[in-house]
């Protein structure tokens, strides 16, 4: 099987008006001694229908279907609706390249425009890009950026930050002289202020935080933007439950230079970690420096608006080995989900539905914490996701619920050796009050 | 469709009080003091609030002012714009798939793991390496991990050592991947064949040179045939040789670069293994490594262990994540899903065709558009507008003239070395008919250019919009909608 298009007769005429005797001709440049001369060795070729009984045999072994989860960490299970795969699955969205070619590539473009305008929208700040690959690479992108805005060589990051987050950033500066330091948390779960105070000095470039972070917890942008400010470092926050800013106020209005993060809640299923939505937004005054591409409105020969890939002198397709990023790919077809996610739900809608995960979040911690040895871990107050410890190891807890069929969250000694009993447990608008209820049962059930 | 049809922004036609979606009621006891003394908003200023059939009208209306590769050729040069077989697009979304938790515990993943360590041994073999990594997630990404990987094993040898060296033919991405890896880069000029400079190469090639980075065959569609000597001269200096594999669509089957001395290369699996481009992404950039390399791919790494799967985050020597989770793992699904169709004739076909296609172009246009470098094409070829400049036309006008014939316009004014560039890649997916349809439509235009160059400048005259003011765009930027006062 495959997808080519020539008849027998096709490839003879081809060949003929080519000049060369046969297809294997075509490659006399390739020196005969590296010459492949035997098949690959890979599986026969498959028709649709023995495809989709292999990839079926393949699903079956992943186990978790069906479990009822309350598993988030940066993603989130979370209501899609119809319109949003109905839609995004139009060829003319899923197959057509980057729109270098303007006239032939409005509907990309405008999409991109409206995109641009619902991010800024959401993060209350001037300019947001075309969108990055994810949260993580949106994180170290936006510490590159602090660097050259600032010209400094330090950077803050929130020990509440995403772990893998800091992975990444971590791998991404280690060739480049910038310095990274961690601040602690406090007992209500959010950034030792005292600890930022000390670390925060005239080398630093950004102060690197998440709100909410990574144990649930909002954190208090205007005091840990007021600090980076003070040393005229930048506050940079990062957003990994994109859905919390249906309710919580934009953080470029609380003093956030730049926002970025995961906007995988947007309309994108859980997908095992990808493809997801790397989103960012910046102040004006810094738009020359921010990576990736952006979309801007012009008019034609006749004065009708239309819109274009702009400012591409930032990029390196321009710039090379200058330019703000290597970035070339983005995640467009996810940007065109997470505008059809939006528009969707719209005003209303979203902030419906990031005011359900609050109340929803807020009964399950109810529950979960009047089971006997049950306590809070952080004091601060959540928005989809809160820390219980429990009086057990979690490895032990864990199976015991799986064994009810619940994933019950995400056990943070892994990540954080102090936290060893403590497990991270997200409740969005999908749980209902049984399913709910039936955790709280299953623990109960489990820790006697 | 009509092309007068004008689509407003959703925030003109958006009014209050509407919507397109609704939840249940809460069904738990609602807390009206939630969140008390946490900064939160009044309102989503400005959101949208428009119907479900507003919503879907808007988003087709928009759609039918895309070209796309559903609709026909779209032979833009490096980009590898193939055919997306539907049934892919279906299972990437499978149920077990879409659902599946990128922090759930391991022994609920097995199905996940296996898709990955299946594509890895897939891509080893088609590559010829003896390990690949499916965390990066784009072409760029994947070059950058490959150069962190170059870096770690020479720092693990004593000596990160200054310089990469790249020729004058590659994608920009290339020297902004070495640059953020922390390397400076040097250019290596192109010889009279459009091919690396042995000399220049020799010269070059110093103990301080950490790697080369080459893509091959290189962006004219040429094969580097030097490329075993090139490996050598690099490797005896003690340098790594890095390849973009973007145009990997020329090679499968036909020649492994793991065999022609290359020591990390990337594949674009949204070019050679057909995962659709989307508009600009999501892609997947995987990379293979030789075995001296393998000790520093990122964490974590899939291993089998007792007849499964699990993950090794045990390795100190490790250039760490480089991406959260896993990858783009959706777009990984869908390049083993295109594998497993295929089968080892038909990846071998993709460049069977891809070549034949190219050259079946390059023969058909000869002596109508100039061809800088006559070295035998793989799977492009580039054209210039040096016999139209004549005429006052330029690669911009061939291009915008060929949307009125119903084309997408090839890649222009890239490679750098060629000026006003045609860049053009057919793919080995079309059929004879639209070839034949894009060939007749370049010699149409090759002969406006002469008797009516007028109707070229003016082009396109069958789109919803003309020819847009790019400089007023980046003058005076216009990046988002405002609600006028």
């Amino acid at each position: 099987m495959s997808y080519l298009s020539l008849s027998d007769k096709d490839k003879k005429e081809m060949l003929a008006r080519t000049g060369v005797g046969s297809v294997d001709e075509l490659f006399c440049c390739i020196p005969e001694a590296v010459r492949l001369r035997r098949l690959l060795d890979l599986p026969p070729a498959q028709s649709e229908l023995e495809l989709v009984r292999t990839v079926d045999a393949i699903g079956r072994k992943n186990a978790g279907v069906g479990l009822l989860s309350f598993l988030g960490g940066g993603a989130y299970d979370h209501f899609i609706p119809t319109v949003v795969d109905y839609l995004s699955s139009r060829g003319e969205f899923v197959s057509p390249y980057t729109p270098y070619q303007p006239e032939v590539s409005q509907g990309t473009l405008q999409i991109i425009f409206e995109y641009q305008t619902l991010i800024c929208q959401l993060t209350g700040l001037d300019i947001a890009n075309a969108s990055l690959y994810d949260g993580s690479t949106g994180t170290a992108e936006a510490v590159l950026m602090a660097q050259r805005v600032t010209g400094r060589n330090k950077v803050v990051l929130a020990g509440s930050l995403h772990p893998q987050y800091r992975a990444v950033v971590r791998t991404y500066i280690k060739n480049l002289g910038i310095e990274a330091v961690e601040v602690g948390f406090g007992p209500d779960g959010r950034i030792d202020r005292t600890e930022l105070g000390r670390l925060v000095d005239d080398k630093t470039a950004a102060v690197v935080y998440q709100s909410p972070n990574f144990f649930g917890v909002i954190e208090e942008i205007k005091a840990l933007s007021d600090a980076a400010h003070a040393a005229k470092a930048m506050s940079v926050a990062i957003v990994a439950e994109a859905l919390s800013l249906g309710l919580l106020e934009a953080p470029g209005r609380l003093g956030a230079d730049i926002v970025t993060g995961e906007g995988q809640s947007l309309g994108l299923p859980l997908s095992f970690g990808g493809p997801y939505l790397g989103f960012m937004a910046c102040k004006k005054e810094f738009l020359r420096q921010m990576p990736g591409r952006i979309a801007g409105q012009t008019v034609d020969k006749e004065g009708r608006r239309g819109f274009v890939l702009t400012l591409s002198t930032r990029e390196q397709h321009i710039r090379r080995e200058r330019a703000t990023s290597n970035i070339c790919s983005n995640q467009a077809l996810c940007a065109l989900r997470a505008t059809i996610f939006m528009e969707t739900l719209g005003k209303q809608g979203l902030r419906e539905m990031a005011w359900q995960n609050a109340q929803k979040a807020a009964y399950a911690a109810d529950r979960l914490l009047a089971v006997p040895g049950v306590k809070k871990r952080f004091s601060g107050p959540v928005f989809n996701e809160f820390v219980i410890d429990l009086p057990k190891p979690w490895a032990a807890v864990d199976a015991g619920l799986r064994e009810k069929g619940l994933l019950g969250g995400f056990g943070l000694g892994s990540a954080y050796p102090e936290l060893k009993n403590a497990v991270l447990v997200a409740v969005t608008e999908l749980r209902t009050k049984d399913q709910i209820d039936r955790l709280a049962r299953a623990l109960q059930e489990v820790l006697s | 469709m009509i092309k007068e049809i004008r689509e407003p922004l959703i925030f003109e036609i958006s009014a209050a009080g509407k919507r397109a979606a609704g939840l249940p009621a809460l069904d738990v006891p609602e807390k009206k003091d939630l969140l008390a003394g946490v900064a939160l908003r009044r309102e989503l200023e400005d959101f949208p609030e428009v119907s479900e059939t507003e919503i879907v009208r808007h988003f087709t209306r928009l759609s039918q002012k895309n070209y796309c590769v559903d609709l026909g050729l779209y032979p833009l040069g490096s980009c590898t714009m193939k055919y997306n077989p539907k049934i892919n697009e279906r299972l990437s979304a499978h149920p077990a798939f879409a659902g599946s938790h990128p922090l759930a515990p391991v022994d609920l993943i097995q199905g996940n793991l296996e898709v990955l360590k299946t594509l890895e041994g897939f891509l080893c073999e088609i590559a010829g390496m003896d390990a690949f990594t499916l965390q990066p997630v784009a072409g760029a990404h994947g070059e950058l991990t490959g150069m962190m990987l170059i870096r770690a094993a020479l720092e693990a040898r004593g000596n990160a050592r200054k310089y990469v060296l790249i020729p004058d033919s590659a994608h920009g991405t290339n020297p902004s991947s070495a640059h953020i890896c922390g390397y400076t880069v040097k250019e290596i000029k192109s010889n009279e064949k459009g091919t690396i400079d042995l000399a220049s190469l020799e010269q070059a090639m110093t103990d301080e040179v950490a790697a080369l980075m080459v893509t091959n065959p290189n962006t004219l569609g040429v094969f580097e045939s030097d490329i075993v000597r090139i490996a050598e001269i690099v490797h005896a200096k003690g340098g790594f040789v890095y390849m973009d594999g973007a145009n990997m669509n020329a090679l499968t089957g036909i020649v492994r670069p793991g065999d022609m001395g290359i020591d990390v290369l990337h594949i674009n699996l949204h070019k050679t293994f057909s995962t659709p481009h989307g508009g600009g992404g999501p892609g997947s950039g995987p990379v293979g490594v030789k075995k001296e390399l393998v000790p520093f791919l990122p964490v974590p790494v899939i291993a089998e262990k007792g007849g499964r799967y699990v993950l090794d985050f045990d390795r100190p020597e490790s250039i760490g994540r480089v991406r959260a989770y896993f990858g783009n793992y959706a777009v990984n699904v869908r390049a083993l899903c295109y594998i497993l169709t295929l089968g080892p004739v038909g990846v071998r076909e993709i460049a069977e065709f891809a070549v034949l296609n190219a050259n079946y172009i390059r023969k058909s246009l000869e002596g109508e558009f100039d061809l800088k470098y006559t070295t035998a094409s793989m799977h492009e070829c580039v054209f210039s507008d040096k016999i139209q400049k004549a005429f006052g036309v330029t690669n911009l006008d061939i291009s915008k003239r060929l949307i009125d014939y119903g084309v997408h316009p090839p890649t222009m004014s890239f490679p750098l070395i060629v000026h006003g560039a045609l860049m053009i890649e057919p793919t080995e997916t079309e059929s004879r008919r639209d070839l034949d349809h894009f060939i007749d439509a370049m010699k149409a235009i090759a002969k406006e250019a002469q008797e009516n160059p007028e109707i070229l400048h003016a082009a396109p005259h069958v789109t919803y919009v003309s020819r847009l003011d790019e400089v007023a765009a980046a003058k005076f930027p216009v990046l988002r909608w405002e609600k006028k006062p």
